[in-house]
């Protein structure tokens, strides 16, 4: 290995170092960010509604894998994409970072990486708490291998997709990006439903499709859940692979415009 | 020997400009010179040392850093510069010890080293005590001396300074330069910008005016300003005794040795009297020898001198003889 490449490594293990210590210092925070909106979900969806009879019985089987990897994506792709508005903004702290003798496009690699741990970590959290605030919950234990690999694509699609936003969106406009970009790929994903099963609403079907989140679902749910319809599972592994590699090198590309002049 | 920056031809686009930012710029920077770039806002510093420290990229020409090429190898080229940004950003997620630790380990400094590091710095930079502060609570100076710390941490070849005392009280001021003095006896190269120009004058081995992307000299500053036509120059306070200001005007520029007079801004007197004027003449000569002929000359004309006397002109008489006195 080049000694350039060496301090590369280096540096790039520094930076991520430096999010992961910062991460540990704001535990409570991180906490209440991760996991107030998808218990709240969970809780009025999968408990309230059932036990008032509105919901059948089932469904808050079909709506912890969902609840999961809506985590494991919206997670990754706010804590990718936040931190880089303001860093590109007002705050530059990124600055540092920028001049680290490590290549540009390794920091943007970090820092969707970092958001990908961090929606890994925040999808991780949501089994006890699933299970704990739902009772009985029957999944096939023997596709936990498939749903864990689908939570770990659906983090890095989602710091993927994070990159491409956080380096796109002007600062000014980043009040307007939770409405136009965070609710509409929270209800397209099919984690509150079965993609499978729409048939009857094929526009949505097809609108569902485009959204990275849906296959982050069905694999979940197709794995924990075999017996409720589902999308073939090479098709979620191929579709997040592919969110990953466009998403990736499209966020990689406004990185390097928005830190180069 | 390897220059510590060069700058050959250099040349900065912006696809949405119509002028190039940096026009065809060359200069060189020996190892542990403290080097001054000044210019006119707009002129092209802060290109050229965004395009030295590989957050601009190069249309053509070619820079480099101790050698090390910014546009083919930008990665080895960061790990010999450092930046002192005239706006804040340090990281605030971090205490001020933690921003020089993690520096450090951006640069690959071992664990023991920097931790030494980071507490001798401190000392020196005189933040000791504020150790384990937050970003957020430093005033302007001690975040200064924060990014000042912060760069030195690396062993740069090359420190960039930006505007290193805009917005700093006196006593900052002060304490700033006397840092960037001891750099100079450590062999660090500084490449300063800044519109300051006594503090170009005091600090710089040699500065470079830039303007409009060009490089239009590069000297000491003693060497400019005795370049300077008129370099010299003789002040003096008059109450004209009902001699008319233009005539008398006239009569000081005709004496051999002086290029021109300027009208200095003194004090009205407000008791009815003359008022006193201020003229400033600009001399070839040495401007000693030319008190005699200027007090005889008005002596002559009944004028009451108060006051006469000899200087020399400054770096910003140069600064304005070289690119103008337009507002950019």
């Amino acid at each position: 290995m080049t000694s350039t490449a060496r301090s590369s490594l280096r540096a790039f293990w520094a930076v991520l170092g430096r999010d992961v210590f910062v991460t540990g210092r704001e535990m409570p925070s991180f906490l209440a960010q991760v996991l107030v909106q998808p218990v709240a979900l969970l809780f009025i969806f999968g408990k309230v509604l059932g036990q008032l009879g509105y919901t059948q019985p089932g469904y808050a089987q079909i709506l912890l894998p969902g609840m999961i990897a809506l985590n494991s994506f919206l997670v990754a792709l706010q804590n990718t994409s936040f931190p880089l508005v303001l860093d590109f903004s007002y705050s530059r702290e990124i600055e540092d970072r920028l001049l680290a003798p490590l290549p540009i496009t390794w920091v943007a690699v970090e820092k969707m990486l970092f958001g990908a741990l961090r929606g890994l970590f925040a999808a991780l959290l949501m089994f006890p708490i699933g299970l704990l605030m739902l009772g009985n919950v029957t999944w096939d234990l023997s596709g936990l291998p498939f749903a864990v690999l689908c939570m770990v694509l659906g983090s890095l699609a989602g710091g993927a997709v994070g990159l491409t936003v956080g380096a796109a969106v002007p600062p000014r406009r980043i009040n307007i990006m939770f409405a136009v970009i965070l609710a509409p790929l929270i209800f397209t994903g099919a984690s509150q439903f079965p993609w499978a099963q729409l048939d009857q609403l094929r526009w949505f079907q097809v609108v569902c499709a485009f959204n990275p989140l849906t296959y982050v679902s069905e694999g979940m749910r197709g794995a924990l859940l075999p017996d409720v319809p589902h999308m073939a599972p090479w098709v979620c592994v191929l579709a997040l692979l592919g969110a990953c590699a466009v998403f990736g090198a499209l966020g990689m590309r406004f990185f390097l415009r928005r830190a180069l002049d | 020997m390897t220059a510590a920056v060069e700058v050959v031809d250099l040349v900065k686009h912006y696809p949405k400009s119509a002028h190039n930012a940096v026009d065809g710029l060359s200069f060189r920077v020996p190892p542990g010179e403290i080097f001054g770039l000044l210019g006119p806002n707009g002129a092209g510093k802060t290109t050229t040392v965004g395009i030295l420290t590989t957050r601009v990229v190069l249309t053509s020409g070619y820079a480099a850093i101790g050698g090390v090429d910014v546009a083919r190898d930008p990665v080895t080229a960061r790990s010999k510069v450092a930046v002192v940004p005239q706006r804040v950003n340090l990281d605030r997620s971090l205490n001020v010890r933690q921003n020089l630790l993690f520096h450090a380990s951006y640069h690959g400094i071992g664990r023991t080293e920097r931790h030494a590091l980071a507490s001798e710095l401190l000392e020196r930079m005189g933040l000791a005590d504020k150790s384990r502060a937050r970003v957020d609570d430093l005033s302007g100076g001690q975040a200064q001396r924060l990014m000042i710390a912060r760069a030195l941490i690396h062993h740069p070849e090359v420190l960039f300074l930006d505007e290193p005392s805009t917005g700093l009280d006196p006593q900052a001021r002060l304490f700033v330069h006397d840092r960037i003095n001891d750099l100079r006896a450590e062999g660090v190269t500084v490449v300063l910008t800044t519109h300051d120009m006594k503090e170009a004058e005091k600090l710089s081995d040699r500065v470079g005016v830039v303007d409009h992307g060009r490089m239009l000299t590069v000297d000491t500053p003693a060497a400019l300003i005795k370049s300077l036509p008129g370099s010299g120059t003789v002040d003096t306070r008059i109450r004209p005794n009902g001699a008319d200001r233009d005539k008398l005007t006239e009569l000081l520029a005709e004496l051999p040795g002086v290029r021109r007079v300027e009208p200095l801004s003194g004090p009205a007197t407000a008791d009815g009297t003359d008022p006193e004027i201020a003229l400033r003449l600009y001399v070839d000569a040495d401007p000693g020898s030319l008190l005699g002929p200027v007090a005889a000359e008005l002596h002559e004309h009944d004028v009451v001198v108060s006051d006469l006397s000899p200087g020399s002109a400054s770096l910003e008489d140069v600064f304005i003889e070289l690119t103008g006195r337009d507002l950019r």
